[in-house]
């Protein structure tokens, strides 16, 4: 059987009901990385030996009925940024590449008291920034749709990981889109949960504020199912939610009748393919037949919101990457002659050029003299975003357009011109800086064949309106599975 | 020339809070251990962790803050200080810049019966430094982040003072403060308490401030009141000789007696400073306020008029005796143990700061227990012991808080009360000092003197001496 084509939560009842062990599972899984990863570079780490080990004391779990919830023995990819204790964690940078934690992130402990198989360890962007998986030190991520394209970023990997079925499931994180784009580009569904709904503790920071931990698979459910094993308020973290657990497979009902979903005409103005207009619109029609009730709306302080994201997001990069420096823990330069020259070489050896580029950009606008004209306005502006937020969630119930202006990119076209790559971020960025929810899933496919992402937005800690919507909508069709997925072993 | 300027000063004291643990981990906050091991993911910068902090260090702010009349900041954040130094293991301090928990704060010091005010600033909180021990031998730098994350909070004053004398008015006031308020221990030497003095001179009665520095490393007042007296002498002489000060942070170096310069405005730092986004804003609601102020304890000055209201001792005694929150403690409970005020008092005032000049001792060291004293003093009162005795007992008292009734019992120090073993060790000395009762009797009354030393001397200093007098003079009349 294609174990890994099953959905996570189809592969855990199967283990629940005997009809596979978690070993069988674990080494399905190791088997399509091993034929797969050639060509697609999904993973920094496979923890072979690791993954081996945790599905046999797992399956005793399981069998005495210690475990019993529904991913208990499913294989897991975690994103490169998320700490494991005794597992190399890299953010897919050479500065961190011999580092290994001490201490388990929060989210990730989550899955392992769930049961979860950590298989190993996601590419991304170097520290998760980009948003095509080719800034990573360990190379690129390729689109299991089409090898020759980007699988998108930050979390390229665990996007591509799912999508190419080497995993059932993957930990992303999600500062401006970094679920959602590769999520949407891969043709898979991802999460970016409302800011404080998951545990930022081991989450090695990129902007402190925009960071959020989420699942990519294959389906709604399966991402509402991961979603109630990891959002707990945990006292580690000051920005962590009282009441950040939640029923969220409670909202999986096939029913939006009355639901007010809202479409920013400013969304579907310049800049976006009409392919992915056209596939987002269709989409909405679908929910309409379904009994919403849809319209589009200005929302306004669209305009804004990529500068404001990328100093508010920059300027808190350059202080968080600050603690990289060659002392304590990660890569130190060979030969240096004093304290000041080996920071100096340790950072300009260990940091790739989007790393350096964004650590200057944040070093400027907090300088003295800059401070109030560049950080303190962006500050302003995400209050604004919010604002016009809040506003339309005071006449929408969800809010729908598109993931990103374009499908899957072909490798190599973004790096050439960083603010054509920013640009790209356009329908997601204010997402963070707003601290709002947003769900990415695939609703249709461009002339290329390549998959198109259907962005549904809700308010502040009401993820269940979102995963109701797409789950209503994801009725209306089937998953189609990547050609690498197809290709098999 | 001298005199025809004034010194301005201002000071910054970090002073480290007792909190248990650290301001955002768990981790103690205990002194001493082996390197880095009070240390966990957060307070040595590890990837992902995040600081939490501590309510314990906020509540001691807030108390600081109220003994020394600071509005309180209702909703305060922290920033982050962005420098690279490998003590620092996020290569950022966190801090407060723009939202200090505490503003526009005062305090009344005394100089010689002048009383002034000295505003602060503001009082901000932070977390402390680990610390690099350079290893010459094979010339290689250590790092240990026991220290890191301790906490502190620096109280910046307004330029408001003018000598030496105030400066360190001004820091015991505080060093007063804090110590009644159980926040911080206070001692300089020691490091618990820093000061940096901000320093310029300017021609008296003139309103600009001149160009001032900022003087480091200064652990005692001693090294205080010299350093702001050698600044002061460095910066007129600069000006008489027609130059400009610079705007700079000076070491002192408390051995040689001066000071050099550390760095200049020049190439000072630009700390980057910003919100940190990994804490939440800190909201000092009404109940939280009305908890801390319910909580505050009596502070030394209200401490002296009660004292003065109370007990029936000089007010030099008082003074002394609150100088020192331990003292005042153990002067109180001694009392609440029964013991007359003015016979506590003359224990701590004569012996005790006998003893604490012999021993080199500061009253904050003080270690013995008032039980102990009480007792004591009870033996005393009840005659089981004599005056001398009693001195013997309490320096035991003093140095290892021994219990005065075993002691006595085990040395065998009880004051003998057999009146006829006394009155025959009289008769003897009596009768073999024969030259003395011929003085005495011939009116030399001071010979009664020489014959009451014979007999504790003979009774091994165990007598009573009000009854060696009074039966000697029963008889020497007859």
């Amino acid at each position: 059987m294609d174990l890994m084509s099953l959905t996570a939560v189809e592969l855990g009842q199967k283990i629940k009901n005997k009809e596979v062990t978690v070993k069988e599972a674990v080494e399905e899984s190791l088997r399509r990385i091993e034929s797969i990863e050639k060509d697609v570079n999904s993973f920094v780490t496979v923890d072979k030996e690791g993954a081996l080990k945790q599905a046999e004391e797992i399956q005793k779990r399981i069998d005495s009925g210690e475990l019993n919830g529904p991913l208990a023995g499913v294989p897991v990819a975690i994103k490169d940024n998320m700490c494991t204790e005794g597992l190399l964690t890299t953010c897919s940078s050479k500065i961190l590449g011999n580092f290994v934690p001490t201490y388990t992130a929060t989210a990730v402990e989550k899955l392992k008291e769930a049961g979860a198989v950590i298989i190993g360890k996601t590419n991304m962007d170097e520290f998760a920034m980009g948003s095509t998986s080719e800034t990573s030190y360990f190379g690129a991520t390729k689109n299991p749709w089409d090898l020759s394209r980007v699988p998108g970023g930050s979390s390229g990997g665990s996007a591509a990981a799912v999508s190419s079925e080497e995993v059932p499931y993957a930990l992303g994180s999600d500062t401006g889109g970094s679920i959602r784009q590769p999520a949407s580009f891969c043709g898979v569904t991802g999460i970016k949960p409302t800011y404080g709904r998951v545990s930022r503790y081991g989450l090695i920071a990129y902007g402190s504020s925009l960071d959020q931990i989420g699942p990519i698979a294959k389906d709604v459910r399966d991402c509402a199912t991961i979603l109630e094993i990891i959002c707990q308020h945990d006292d580690k973290d000051s920005t962590s939610y009282k009441d950040a657990a939640s029923d969220f497979t409670a909202a999986l009902v096939d029913d939006v009748k009355g639901m007010k979903i809202g479409i920013p005409s400013d969304y579907l103005a310049e800049g976006i393919d009409p392919e992915v207009k056209d596939a987002v619109l269709a989409a909405a029609k679908v929910l309409e037949g379904k009994g919403a009730v849809v319209e589009e709306f200005s929302l306004g302080m669209v305009d804004y919101a990529i500068p404001a994201y990328y100093i508010i997001a920059s300027a808190e990069a350059s202080s968080n990457l600050e603690r990289f420096d060659g002392v304590k823990y990660g890569y130190r330069t060979a030969d240096y002659t004093d304290l000041h020259n080996m920071y100096k070489k340790t950072r300009s050896e260990g940091f790739g050029a989007e790393v350096k580029r964004r650590i200057m950009l944040g070093s400027f606008v907090l300088s003295s003299g800059y401070y109030d004209a560049y950080y303190v306005k962006a500050l302003k502006t995400k209050a604004l975003i919010k604002k016009a937020f809040d506003d339309a969630f005071a006449k929408y119930d969800v809010i729908l357009g598109p993931v990103a202006p374009t499908t899957a990119l072909k490798c190599g076209e973004s790096l050439s011109d960083p603010i054509k790559m920013y640009l790209g971020d356009i329908y997601t960025v204010s997402v963070n800086l707003a601290g709002l929810p947003g769900i990415s899933l695939p609703c249709g496919y461009d002339k290329n064949g390549l998959p198109i992402g259907l962005q549904l937005l809700g308010q502040t800690f009401d993820e269940k309106s979102i995963l109701r919507a797409a789950y209503a909508y994801e009725q209306s069709r089937s998953y189609k599975r990547s050609p690498i997925a197809e290709r098999g072993l | 020339m001298e005199k025809t300027y004034e010194t301005v000063i201002g000071l910054e004291v970090h002073v480290e809070l007792a909190t248990k643990t650290k301001i955002f981990c768990g981790c103690s906050t205990e002194f001493g251990g082996e390197p880095n091991t009070h240390t966990c993911p957060v307070c040595t910068g590890m990837p992902g962790s995040l600081p939490v902090l501590n309510k314990a260090v906020l509540e001691k702010a807030v108390a600081v803050g109220l003994a020394t009349n600071c509005n309180i900041t209702r909703k305060g954040k922290f920033d982050r200080k962005n420098y690279f130094y490998p003590d620092n293991p996020q290569n950022y301090q966190i801090s407060q810049l723009y939202f200090p928990i505490c503003r526009d704060g005062k305090v009344e010091i005394d100089v010689d019966g002048e009383k002034k005010f000295v505003r602060i600033h503001e009082i901000h909180m932070e977390e402390d430094a680990g610390k690099l021990v350079h290893d010459s031998f094979t010339d290689t730098s250590l790092v240990d982040y026991n220290r890191s994350g301790v906490p502190l909070i620096e109280i910046v004053s307004e330029p408001d003072m003018r000598s030496a004398d105030e400066v360190i008015a001004y820091l015991d006031k505080l060093r007063l403060i804090i110590q009644y308020l159980g926040a911080s221990d206070c001692k300089l030497n020691e490091g618990s308490m820093r000061a940096d003095v901000n320093l310029s001179i300017r021609k008296k009665g003139e309103e600009k401030f001149g160009t001032r520095t900022e003087m480091k490393n200064l652990n005692s007042f001693k090294a205080i009141a010299r350093a702001i007296e050698n600044e002061r002498e460095r910066q007129i002489d600069i000006i008489e000789s027609g130059e400009k000060v610079i705007q700079e942070t000076r070491r002192w170096d408390d051995e040689k007696g001066y000071s050099y310069a550390m760095r200049s405005k020049e190439d000072a730092q630009d700390y980057r400073y910003f919100p940190d986004p990994d804490l939440v804003p800190i909201i000092v609601d009404d109940e939280f306020l009305d908890t801390i102020k319910r909580r505050q304890p009596e502070l030394r000055d209200e401490k002296r008029i009660r004292y003065r209201d109370e007990f029936n001792i000089p007010d030099y005694d008082i003074d002394i005796i609150t100088n020192s929150k331990k003292m005042a403690d153990i002067f109180e409970e001694t009392i609440a143990l029964g013991a007359e005020p003015k016979k506590v008092s003359n224990w701590l005032m004569v012996e005790t700061m006998r003893l604490m000049k012999e021993h080199d001792r500061d009253a904050d060291d003080l270690s013995f227990s008032a039980k102990n004293l009480a007792t004591l003093i009870d033996m005393v009162d009840k005659k089981v012991i004599n005056g001398s005795v009693a001195k013997e007992v309490f320096e035991k008292i003093f140095t290892e808080d021994i219990d005065p009734e075993k002691y006595v019992e085990e040395n065998g120090l009880k004051t003998v009360n057999d009146e006829g073993a006394l009155t025959k060790t009289i008769e003897e000395i009596v009768a073999a000092n024969p030259k003395s009762v011929e003085d005495y009797k011939s009116g030399k009354e001071k010979a009664i003197g020489f014959l009451v030393g014979q007999t504790m001397k003979a009774m091994k200093g165990k007598a009573d001496p009000g009854e060696v007098n009074r039966i000697l003079k029963e008889i020497l009349s007859k």
